[in-house]
């Protein structure tokens, strides 16, 4: 018997070794993508939730997990894996998710990678800008935006908007068609990023809205709303946030953002 | 119908996915797009892409916009050697690492870089700020500072011992500045090894070929039509 429950504890020990390690901040964009994409999917992961207002990116212990410092990050066994996009094909390819996620007919795929490629420097860009400006900013460093700089990244994030609904929608149900895959969800997270920041993207975009409903229904309307709550209540916590905790912050405001 | 490039060689993304194609040999007809006089947002160009930008591949009815897109439909579909898009899982998660990551890093602070010293003073008659030019330097050199400590390390190509679609998209991205005086390889021996290696692999001529038209300030774009300036 003795023996029997030690080989037990072996093979739990050995498949909590081998369990993968999910570093998340559901504020994150992409972070929340990874985190729909394994659950819809029934990934088991072990979820260790880290606080980027908190600066847990800077820390010794997960420059170990991800040089670059940024979240979402894997650790699956020894293989520690940094940006979304990579660790979602990885995950597909692993898990073997179903076909529509990431298909493998070659132009339907080349649909896929042609918009999560497009979106790093267009919607993720744009979209992030207006949580900064409307909420991160003012709290960090107690000053507002001046409007100009405001009305210009509004116009920027319409611009991405219009491009998004012209070329990459159209009158589709879903990006690629008929079914959703990696670039609709990781369409939805980024447009929902201003969202949290006040600002309704789909005020006056029926056809976008209406997609967003079927993503949402899609990937399951409890997943989708548990993934979006804490950017949708942005605006209440960010109200609580420290000032003095955010100076790690700074630099990264002066430079990109008030340059 | 043959494969269509439409690039314009002024591009890193244009370089990427030229090289990729004269190298495994598939066979392409180039539309020159001249990105100076504008002719991304003329009516021809927009019936091909409303995006505007380069590169496209139009292959019979199908067209597609973004490098990455496109370098990893051409290796898939012309079924190109193992090591540009390795199908071992790990390799290949470590190759779409570096594609995803280096759009908002090399890509950006690269490219600000070479439009601040090799085509605003040009085109407005004034040079950028020395504010904004450290600036942009500085991010730059934080850029490749990771490239070396995370992506490159000890090892010869950036997965390993062969050259992948994650090393010819940084060596063009890599090379933009280097043509406006600024050799980013310089003081980086580790660097330079990795070039010369990344350079001897795709071959000496066909690199040089790819790089022509940006390796002299001298002959960048003097003109720019207003709307191609991109704004930083």
């Amino acid at each position: 018997m003795v023996r029997t429950c030690e080989a037990q504890t072996r093979l739990s020990k050995l498949f909590q070794k081998m369990s993968l390690e999910m570093y998340l901040d559901l504020f994150s964009q992409p972070c929340r993508s990874v985190y729909i994409f394994a659950k819809k999917n029934d990934i088991q992961f072990d979820y260790k939730k880290i606080s980027l207002f908190e600066g847990y990116q800077y820390s010794e212990e997960y420059g170990k997990i991800n040089l670059l410092r940024k979240a979402p990050a894997i650790k699956d066994g020894d293989f520690c894996l940094a940006e979304s996009v990579a660790i979602m094909l990885y995950l597909a390819e692993k898990f073997h998710t179903p076909d529509h996620w990431y298909p493998a007919d070659l132009q339907k795929r080349a649909r896929v990678n042609e918009y999560l490629s497009w979106q790093h420097s267009a919607i993720r860009i744009h979209g992030s800008k207006m949580l900064w400006f409307k909420l991160l900013i003012p709290k960090a460093l107690g000053v507002e935006i001046p409007k100009e700089k405001i009305d210009n990244a509004v116009e920027d994030l319409n611009a991405s908007l219009n491009l998004f609904e012209e070329k990459f929608l159209q009158d589709r149900p879903f990006i690629v068609g008929d079914q959703i895959s990696l670039a609709d969800l990781v369409a939805i997270v980024e447009i929902m990023q201003p969202v949290g920041a006040g600002m309704d993207v789909f005020e006056n975009r029926p056809n976008l809205k209406a997609w967003k409903d079927r993503v949402r229904a899609e990937i399951g309307v409890e997943l989708f709303d548990e993934a979006h709550q804490a950017i949708l209540c942005a605006q209440e916590s960010v109200k609580t946030m420290d000032p003095k905790r955010m100076e790690h912050f700074k630099p990264i405001i002066l430079r990109y953002f008030l340059s | 119908m043959p494969l269509e490039l439409y690039l314009d060689l002024h591009s890193q993304p244009c370089r990427s996915v030229f090289l990729f194609a004269q190298i495994n040999k598939i066979p392409f007809e180039f539309k020159a797009v001249d990105l100076s006089a504008g002719e991304q947002y003329g009516e021809e160009f927009g019936k091909v892409s409303i995006i505007r930008k380069v590169p496209v591949l139009k292959d019979g009815d199908f067209i597609l916009t973004e490098s990455i897109a496109i370098l990893q439909y051409l290796a898939a579909k012309h079924r190109t050697p193992d090591h540009w898009y390795p199908a071992d899982l790990q390799k290949r998660a470590r190759v779409d690492e570096f594609l995803s990551w280096q759009h908002t890093n090399i890509r950006t602070h690269g490219s600000k870089v070479f439009w601040f010293r090799g085509v605003v003073p040009a085109v407005t008659g004034a040079p950028v700020s020395k504010e904004k030019m450290d600036a942009a330097v500085e991010d730059l050199n934080a850029s490749l500072k990771t490239f070396e400590d995370k992506f490159l390390q000890s090892r010869p190509f950036i997965i390993g011992d062969k050259i992948s679609l994650a090393d010819l998209v940084a060596i063009v991205e890599i090379m933009q500045p280097v043509g406006t005086g600024l050799d980013v390889f310089q003081g980086r021996p580790v660097l330079s090894a990795w070039r010369d290696r990344v350079k001897k692999e795709l071959g000496v001529e066909v690199f040089d070929e790819a790089h022509k038209v940006i390796m002299n300030v001298d002959t960048l774009p003097q003109t720019f039509e207003k709307k191609g300036l991109p704004e930083f």
